[in-house]
């Protein structure tokens, strides 16, 4: 075949049927669509409340959280339940997509038969998987080290869920009601344990530790690692911890005793 | 040989509108499910915190990763300046669009937040192949367009090949990029592998030219154009190399896999003792999807054209059950694999820790799913009945440079 011969046809007769074919399609569309965007419209879901960003966050800070599990007991969840009632966290009884942002595992070695149990969330990464694979940029790692998901810009894609080594976040799967005003969450978005965050920057303990303390079995400790006076920079410079999947280089800021 | 004409669709019968109207109530009928899962949040679907990716995201991802092969009947014709292929390639730069568009209508509209998708175009964070992946398809869409437009305007004919170029690295590029979304998964041991891009791209080549033959014929025997043996024989002897290449590297991914003691649960799980998994990996996949049109292919070829394009459709058929089956099997089998938090400790929780996961696909899924192809066809069919896609004949004469006819031979 030659250049000349691959050129089209000029011959083609103008086809009247086209323009009012496309006229005809153009208003069937418009006709089967308006309906749907008005329907969209009245059934997108309210967002979340927004709330600014703490201005006070600093890099020099590293909070972080020791927990002890030899000082965890199986059959304690009031770390799990002062996080629910924390941040409104109440589900539907549906257990498979009711979020969960702390949770207790119960361990037991196969080869020595030893069982231990301890609270698992949010590790908040040094190098978060999930903010990496974050297409907006919604989940981010605050100047303190505290990994967050911004709520306004979450399309709810869901691959930070399938990133993070820690099975640490939820999405939201149904429509919310009595949200707490300090910890805004949104339908058809992703969240995780935010170390309550509103608590630290009132200069308070997360709900799980103060629950641990009070009521549990004192197992969690809380503060800041980078400052060497603090009791959990004091620790973890003393006593052995190590941190979950500590191969994958990740740098949680959440330690364990005696795992 | 002689040159080639092309020309709209008449799409004045019956079949035509019956066919129009049966895919825009697909694809009405995929928004309503779409619409009913944002309303109602994705607790209706079979989806859940364990398997976040379901249904739709299978469709999606078919979709998208065909859509990039087949433009490859294009690449042949106008970058390796194989004659045969030149008249095809119109016709396949069109299917490429109508593949990718529909998979990304699915894809979005199964997002937590669809209405956002604003929020996606204009805030990025490069380190994210999703991020990397909406250039990559907005680009693909924009490539193809010009690609089009140079292959159908005369005066820009002679730019053809450096379009082709580009859009066929532009292409390979995208699936590296759609693979690479699993291969990143360091945490989840059925990814975490540098060879899902390839195999990707495998899959990509086998599935898009699959559905190309398939809706070729469909349009030529529609619109009452012959086809002729020669190309079919071709197509059909480069799809064989194609699914040859895709089962290569499927037992590569596996292989490697199987080496590593750490891997043996994963592997074990998806080819002994997964249950629809191990089904669909052995049963579709492989069988149906791999070895059966494999015969089909390549056995002596027939000399009535009829059987050989019956052999076609069938290996055809069986590629695209066989490619949906692989990418269910990736996506949610590989979510169904608990992760492995303690490598060494039985584990258990309220939270599904080292459970297997179960995912039940919901009939809104399977809706959006097929909304999705629906659209698909519905651009093909717009695009072929108001532009001239389709050569008026693809007969040996007309388009098989090496066409000796049997009053010549004698």
């Amino acid at each position: 075949m030659n250049r000349k011969a691959d050129k089209p046809a000029t011959a083609m007769p103008f086809d009247p049927g086209r323009r009012s074919f496309l006229a005809g399609t153009a208003a069937t569309a418009g006709v089967a669509l308006a309906p749907g965007i008005f329907l969209y419209s009245v059934g997108a879901s309210r967002s979340a409340e927004a709330r600014a960003l703490d201005e006070a966050a600093s890099s020099e800070v590293r909070w972080g959280m020791l927990i002890d599990v030899n000082r965890c007991d199986s059959g304690c969840n009031d770390c799990v339940s002062a996080c629910v009632t924390e941040n409104g966290l109440q589900g539907h009884g549906r257990p498979a997509t009711d979020p969960q942002w702390i949770r207790k595992i119960d361990l037991r070695d196969p080869n020595t038969g030893r069982e231990q149990s301890l609270p698992v969330m949010c590790q908040h990464c040094d190098e978060p998987p999930c903010v990496d694979v974050c297409p907006t940029g919604a989940s981010f790692k605050r100047a303190d080290g505290i990994v967050l998901v911004n709520k306004h810009t979450c399309i709810g894609c869901r691959y930070c869920i399938s990133a993070c080594p820690y099975k640490a976040r939820s999405f939201v799967h149904e429509t919310l009601e009595d949200q707490k005003s300090y910890a805004p969450r949104g339908k058809g978005t992703v969240e995780s344990c935010t170390l309550c965050v509103h608590r630290i920057d009132d200069d308070r303990q997360p709900a799980c530790v103060e629950a641990c303390s009070d009521t549990g079995g004192g197992a969690m400790l809380f503060g800041d690692l980078n400052n060497p006076d603090s009791e959990i920079a004091r620790r973890v410079a003393q006593y052995a911890s190590q941190q979950i999947r500590a191969d994958l280089g990740l740098n949680p800021a959440v330690r364990y005793r005696n795992l | 040989m002689k040159r080639t004409i092309y020309s709209e669709i008449d799409g004045k019968s019956g079949r035509f509108y019956l066919l129009a109207a049966v895919l825009a109530a697909l694809t009405l009928s995929g928004f309503v499910a779409a619409l009913y899962m944002e309303h109602y949040g994705h607790y209706i679907t079979g989806m859940n915190n364990q398997i976040v990716w379901g249904l739709p995201h299978v469709f999606a991802i078919f979709l998208i990763v065909a859509a990039s092969g087949a433009l490859n009947v294009a690449s042949i014709g106008t970058v390796f300046g194989k004659r045969i292929y030149k008249p095809l390639g119109r016709f396949s730069g069109l299917l490429a669009l109508a593949l990718l568009l529909g998979g990304l209508t699915v894809l979005v509209l199964d997002l937590g937040r669809p209405d956002r998708l604003i929020v996606a175009m204009t805030t990025y964070n490069f380190t994210s192949i999703f991020a990397w992946n909406i250039y990559l398809y907005v680009g693909f869409i924009g490539v193809v367009a010009v690609y089009l437009w140079m292959q159908m305007e005369r005066r820009m004919n002679r730019y053809a090949r450096a379009a082709g170029m580009l859009a066929f690295l532009w292409r390979l590029v995208l699936t590296t990029g759609t693979g690479s979304i699993f291969g990143f998964l360091v945490a989840r041991e059925a990814y975490d592998s540098a060879i899902m891009a390839p195999l990707f791209i495998a899959m990509s080549f086998s599935f898009g030219l699959a559905i190309y033959v398939l809706v070729l014929l469909a349009a030529c025997h529609g619109s009452g154009r012959e086809i002729g043996d020669a190309v079919l024989r071709r197509l059909g002897r480069l799809l064989g190399v194609f699914v040859a290449v895709v089962l290569y590297f499927t037992a590569v991914q596996h292989l490697t896999n199987l080496y590593a003691a750490e891997h043996l649960g994963v592997e074990r799980f998806i080819l002994l003792d997964g249950g629809i998994f191990t089904v669909l990996f052995w049963g579709v996949q492989v069988t149906v999807g791999g070895l059966l049109p494999l015969l089909l292919l390549f056995r002596s070829p027939p000399v009535n054209s009829v059987v050989s394009a019956r052999g076609l459709v069938i290996a055809c058929l069986a590629i695209v059950a066989g490619g949906f089956a692989q990418v269910y099997v990736i996506v949610i089998g590989g979510q169904a694999w608990p992760l492995n938090l303690f490598p060494d400790r039985e584990v258990s929780s309220s939270f599904y820790d080292g459970v297997i996961s179960n995912y039940s696909p919901s009939l809104p899924e399977l809706g959006l799913g097929l909304g999705g192809v629906a659209l698909t066809g519905l651009i093909v069919l717009f695009g072929i009945r108001i532009l001239r896609f389709l050569p008026t004949t693809l007969a040996d004469s007309a388009i098989d440079p090496n066409f000796v006819s049997s009053a010549d031979k004698s």
